[in-house]
C-alpha cells in the first residue's frame, strides 16, 4: 500500500469515492421520488398520464446513460446554456446527478409497477370498497405493501446506480474511475495494485450492500 | 392480475368527468412543457436547418453513423455470444458439488458484478499494456472483455437463479431414469431455466447493447463516438446527433425486446413458469440462495 501512503494519490483516491457517495446518495433521492410519481402515472385511469410513463420508461430504459450523461453535457449545458451550478466541478456533479436519476428513475418506476403488480386484488377491492379514493387506495394500501415486495429490486437499481455514477466522470468529474485511470498513468508498474485497490473498495462495498438488501426484504415481506 | 381493474372502479359520470379535467389539464401541461422545451431550443438556434440536415446527406451515414453502428453491434454480438457462454460455465461452476469449483466460481462472478465495468475497460485498456510487455489492448478487446465480464456475471446468477426454480421432480426424475449429473443439468435444467429466465436475459443483453457505448470513452469508434462525438464536432450539432443516436440506440433495445417477446410467445408450452405474482424471476427465485448484488446498468427490472 506504498502508493496510497503518498497524500497525494490518498486524496485523489478519497475524492473519488466522495463523489461517488455523492453522485449514488443524490441520484437515488431524485431516482426514487420521480420514479415513485412514474409509476403512480402508470397505474392512473388517466390515459395521457400512463402515455407519459410508457414513453418515459421507454426511452431512458433503452438509452445508454453514457449518452444520457453526454446529453446533459454538451446539450443541456454546452449548446443550451442550462448551468446548475457556478463551479464547474459541482455543476459536472449536479448535471451528473440530473442525468442518473433521469435514467435510474425508469427502473425504479418498473420495479414499483411489478410490486403493485404482487398485491392481491383484494386488497384494493377492500379498500375501495370501505370508500377510498384511487389516491387513497394508493397511498395507504397498495404502495406500502408494493413497496416491501421490491426492496430487492430496488436494492440492485441503487447498486447498479453506485457503479453507474462512475460513468460521470465522462463529462470530466474526478470521481474514482478517473482517479484510477490517473494513477495508472503514473504509476504504470502497480497497475493490477491500482486496479485492486479501487475494484476492492467497490466490491467490499457493494458485496455487502447486496446481501444486506436480500437479508432486509426477507424480513420486512409481506408473509401471504 | 391487471392493475387497471385492481385501483379503481370502472368511472361513473362524475369519475368519467374528473378523469377528462385531469386529461385535459395533464395535458395542456404536457403541451406547455414541450413547447417550452421547443422554444428553448429555438432561442439557441438548435432547430436551424443547417444542424439537422446532415442527416439527409449520404455522407454522414455512410461516414460516421453506419460504420460506428456496425462497430456496435458486431461488440455487442461478440460480447453476447461470449457472456452467454461465461454465464452458463460460471452457474455450473457455482451450482457444482465440489467446493473448490464453487467457491472460485463464486468469488469471480461476485466480484465482476459488484466493479463498475468503467473500471474494468479502463484496467483493461490502460493498465493491461503496462503489464503484458506494451501490447496495446485493442479497443475493440477492451470493450468485449469487459462487457463479457461484467454481464456473464449477471447472467450467471440469472442462470443459477433459473435452475434452483426448476421443481426438484424434474432432476429427481432425471437421475431416476439414470442420468449423469451431466446429463441432468444439460437435457433437463439448463434449457427449463433458460425459458424461464428468459426475461433476464434479454433485460441483461439490452443493458450489454447500451454499455457498448462505454466504448466511446477508449476511443473505441461505435455509436456513440461516430455518431455522436465526432459528427458532433465537425458539424456543431450534438444535440440533433444525440438525439439521432438515442433514437437508433432505442430501436435496436426495441428490437431485441421484441424478439424476446415473438421467441417467448413460441416456445410458450406446459412447464414451469416463474409464478405470476414474482415480481423479478431473478429476486424472487434467487432471494433465499443469494441476493444479486447487482445488474448492468440498472437491467434488473425486467417488463413485468
Amino acid at each position: 500500500m506504498d502508493l496510497l501512503s503518498d497524500p497525494d494519490n490518498l486524496d485523489l483516491y478519497l475524492t473519488g469515492f466522495s463523489w461517488i457517495l455523492r453522485l449514488t446518495g443524490a441520484g437515488a433521492l431524485g431516482a426514487l421520488v420521480l420514479g415513485v410519481i412514474l409509476a403512480g402515472f402508470r397505474v392512473s385511469p388517466i390515459p395521457v398520464l400512463r402515455g407519459f410513463g410508457a414513453a418515459w420508461v421507454n426511452i431512458f430504459r433503452n438509452t445508454p446513460l453514457t449518452l444520457i450523461i453526454f446529453f446533459c453535457y454538451f446539450g443541456l449545458f454546452s449548446t443550451l446554456g442550462l448551468s446548475l451550478a457556478e463551479e464547474i466541478d459541482l455543476n459536472n456533479f449536479w448535471l451528473g446527478v440530473v442525468g442518473l436519476s433521469v435514467y435510474t428513475a425508469a427502473f425504479v418506476c418498473e420495479a414499483i409497477r411489478s410490486g403493485i403488480n404482487t398485491v392481491p386484488a383484494g386488497q384494493a377491492e377492500a379498500a375501495r370498497a370501505i370508500g377510498l379514493s384511487f389516491f387513497q387506495v394508493l397511498r395507504m394500501i397498495v404502495l406500502p405493501q408494493a413497496g416491501r415486495a421490491v426492496i430487492a429490486p430496488l436494492g440492485s437499481i441503487f447498486i447498479a446506480l453506485a457503479k453507474n455514477s462512475t460513468i460521470v466522470g465522462t463529462i470530466g468529474l474526478a470521481e474514482s474511475s478517473n482517479a484510477m485511470k490517473t494513477l495508472i498513468n503514473d504509476y504504470g508498474s502497480q497497475t493490477i495494485l491500482i486496479f485492486l485497490i479501487f475494484a476492492g473498495t467497490f466490491a467490499a462495498v457493494l458485496i455487502p450492500t447486496g446481501y444486506l438488501f436480500g437479508w432486509l426484504a426477507n424480513r420486512l415481506a409481506v408473509k401471504r | 392480475m391487471s392493475t387497471d381493474a385492481v385501483l379503481y372502479d370502472h368511472p361513473g359520470p362524475r369519475a368519467k368527468i374528473r378523469n377528462l379535467v385531469l386529461t385535459v389539464v395533464f395535458g395542456a401541461g404536457l403541451l406547455a412543457l414541450l413547447y417550452w422545451i421547443y422554444l428553448k431550443f429555438d432561442e439557441k438556434n438548435q432547430w436551424a436547418a443547417e444542424l439537422w440536415k446532415p442527416f439527409l446527406e449520404a455522407n454522414t451515414w455512410v461516414n460516421f453513423i453506419i460504420p460506428g453502428l456496425q462497430q456496435t453491434l458486431s461488440a455487442a454480438l461478440v460480447a453476447m455470444v461470449l457472456s452467454l457462454t461465461f454465464g452458463l460455465i460460471f452457474a455450473v461452476g457455482r451450482l457444482s458439488d465440489h467446493w473448490w469449483i464453487r467457491l472460485p466460481a463464486g468469488a469471480v462472478v461476485e466480484f465482476f458484478r459488484a466493479v463498475p465495468l468503467l473500471m474494468m475497460i479502463f484496467f483493461l485498456f490502460f493498465g493491461l499494456p503496462y503489464i503484458n510487455g506494451g501490447v496495446p489492448v485493442p479497443a475493440f478487446w477492451a470493450v468485449v472483455i469487459g462487457l463479457t465480464l461484467y454481464n456473464g456475471s449477471v447472467l450467471a446468477e440469472a442462470f443459477r437463479a433459473g435452475v434452483r426454480s426448476v421443481p426438484a421432480g424434474q432432476g429427481e426424475a432425471a437421475y431416476g431414469i439414470g442420468m449423469r449429473k451431466n446429463q441432468v443439468m444439460r437435457y433437463i435444467l439448463i434449457p427449463q431455466a433458460a425459458r424461464a429466465m428468459l426475461p433476464v436475459i434479454v433485460s441483461q443483453l439490452v443493458v450489454l447493447v447500451k454499455d457498448t457505448a462505454l466504448g466511446y470513452i477508449v476511443a473505441f469508434p461505435e455509436l456513440m463516438q461516430r455518431g455522436v462525438n465526432d459528427l458532433g464536432a465537425n458539424r456543431a450539432n450534438i444535440v440533433a446527433a444525440a438525439l439521432v443516436a438515442a433514437a437508433i440506440y432505442i430501436f435496436i433495445n426495441f428490437l431485441l425486446t421484441s424478439l424476446a417477446g415473438f421467441i417467448e410467445r413460441r416456445t410458450r408450452r406446459r412447464g414451469i413458469r416463474v409464478p405470476r405474482n414474482a415480481v423479478n424471476p431473478v429476486h424472487t427465485a434467487a432471494q433465499n440462495v443469494a441476493m444479486p448484488a447487482g445488474m448492468g446498468g440498472g437491467g434488473g427490472a425486467t417488463g413485468a
